[in-house]
């Protein structure tokens, strides 16, 4: 921590380094071959020292975008730059006597702020945007992406406009740890300013702070302390040099990155793109799904159901990553084989699913276990079905009048006598069969 | 040159108290530096690179390890007022 007692002198953390250098490439944007260090200079009890270490004319990392997905349409969204700097402490608002809590412990901590252009319309974009970069920094792992614990953290400027106009006088937000939050906060905001500028009034440049409890942004500065960081290149720190053989290190060394992948799931795996995306939204998930795909030898569309359904289902009710699963892919890919070899059907695979996640075993040992091997002995089957038209005549003689319902009643019928075991599609094929061999819909009675 | 408003301004922003009657002789001051630096502008630097630094160096790196050991008790000790490892100050918003 950082609290600017006399003759301490800041050193650049090199990890800090490599992760910019990651985010700069995972972005399609330029590292700078050289950056510099400012200081930007202003008073807030956060800030010990009176300036922050940051970064101003020549940042780390310059342009670069992101794709993100809102409502179905995807949007490119441009990246200013993305710069070092040093972390200020966290301010606890809440009544100490009156006086304001400061906690020190990440002040002076290394940084990475991304700015994006004015290129987001609505609270929903703005949304869609921070969750994408959230998942992407997690992605290349350069963030651990907690949000409560300050890792990952959002400021929104907000400005309206008249349409056509040139874009409006912009308010910064902040204290924004959550989606939710950031979303509700810039739709307040955008309805603020609407009604001061129709009322006659002007927007002024600001900082606000939103208020979780009161659902509202409030000024955080007095109005006439115009900002003015005289920012200057701090005489502490050197420039810093980026060599063309430590990017390429860093090339090597990163993943391959969401679009590619949600790319290679659509043409290669013949997904379609709303799966692709949901499963390239976290790298745990996208890994989860390609180690099963690999187990299974194939049939990536049932995988990705599996995945997104009762898989995912069950990580949101443990509030769990894919990683953290109590189900390994190569569990899951065991499971899947005997439903498309027929050996169980799909509703006892999520009974057999259920077992696997409550620590039951492997997929095979339940399924003998609790019986679930599915019948497909033709035999077998004609048998119940002989039995279930035996004892059904009022649903055969409806089904014979043209009364298609009782098909339906007849299969439930079977499946229940066979206690959910018999191969579905065998029992319609051996019914409709069975029912035509005297006569179809509508036709003679004997 | 600065009026007398932009040193005030200055002041405020730098956050140090100016007398009244000291104003006018910062002011004069304070344009004695301008003066300097409209000299040095006049100098032609055409074709020459910035420097960010004095010493044609750049920034040597630290290995991303923890090298500190805790000594928040001992901080916090010479501070005025703390509560729950925080250090209280003036409330900074209404």
């Amino acid at each position: 921590m950082d609290l600017a007692l006399p003759g301490v002198l800041p050193v650049l953390n090199a990890g800090a380094v490599v992760r910019a250098i990651r985010f700069g490439l995972a972005v399609g944007g330029a590292v700078a071959p050289r950056s510099v260090f400012a200081r930007k200079n202003y008073f807030y009890p956060d800030l010990p020292k009176g300036y922050q270490i940051s970064q101003f004319e020549l940042p780390v990392v310059v342009g670069g975008e992101i794709l993100i997905a809102v409502e179905g349409a995807e949007k490119r969204v441009r990246l200013t730059r993305a710069h070092l700097e040093e972390d200020a402490g966290k301010s606890l608002h809440e009544d100490f006597h009156g006086m304001s809590g400061i906690d020190l412990n990440r002040a002076g901590t290394p940084l990475l702020e991304i700015v994006s252009e004015p290129d987001l319309r609505s609270a929903k974009e703005a949304v869609a945007y921070a969750k994408t970069l959230h998942s992407l920094v997690r992605w290349i792992g350069i963030c651990d992406g907690n949000m409560q614990e300050g890792s990952f953290r959002c400021d929104a400027n907000v400005s309206v406009r008249r349409p056509g106009a040139p874009l409006g006088t912009r308010c910064e937000i902040k204290n924004l740890n959550s989606f939710r939050f950031l979303e509700k906060a810039i739709d307040f905001e955008v309805r603020r300013q609407v009604e001061l500028i129709e009322d006659g009034g002007k927007v002024v440049q600001e900082t606000r702070l939103w208020d979780p409890q009161k659902g509202e942004t409030r000024s955080m500065r007095s109005k006439e302390d115009a900002q003015d960081y005289r920012y200057f290149p701090d005489p502490d720190l050197l420039p810093l040099e980026i060599t063309p053989q430590a990017i390429a290190r860093e090339r090597d060394a990163l993943p391959e990155l969401p679009v590619a992948m949600r790319e290679r799931f659509i043409a290669g795996h013949g997904l379609p793109a709303s799966d692709a995306t949901t499963l390239t939204a976290s790298k745990a998930l996208a890994d989860y799904f390609e180690a099963m795909v690999k187990a299974v030898g194939g049939e990536p569309k049932t995988c990705a159901n599996w995945v997104l359904g009762e898989f995912s289902a069950l990580l949101n009710r443990l509030e769990v990553e894919a990683d953290a699963g109590p189900v390994a892919p190569v569990a899951l890919a065991g499971l899947v084989k005997r439903v498309l070899d027929g050996i169980i059907s799909g509703k006892s695979a999520k009974d057999v699913f259920a077992a696997m996640a409550a620590g039951e075993g492997e997929a095979d040992a339940i399924i003998e276990a609790k019986g679930l091997r599915q019948v497909s002995d033709a035999g077998a089957i004609e048998a119940i079905v002989d039995e279930v038209l035996a004892g059904n005549a009022k649903q055969v003689e409806d089904y014979r009048a043209g009364k298609e319902k009782a098909f339906n009643s007849l299969v439930g019928q079977v499946m229940k006598a066979s206690r959910g075991k018999a191969n579905p599609g065998q029992v319609n094929e051996i019914l409709k069969r069975k029912l035509g061999e005297d006569a179809g819909p509508g036709g003679l009675a004997s | 040159m600065l009026t007398l408003e932009e040193v005030q301004a200055i002041a405020d922003l730098a956050r140090i108290e100016v007398p009244e009657g000291e104003i006018a002789a910062l002011q004069q001051q304070l344009n004695g530096i301008f003066g300097l630096i409209e000299q040095m502008r006049a100098v032609d630097t055409a074709g020459v690179e910035p420097m960010a630094h004095a010493i044609d160096l750049t920034q040597r790196l630290r290995e991303d390890a923890v090298t500190e050991e805790d000594r928040h008790a001992l901080y916090q000790e010479g501070a005025p007022q703390v509560e729950a490892g925080l250090y209280l100050v003036p409330k900074v918003i209404e």
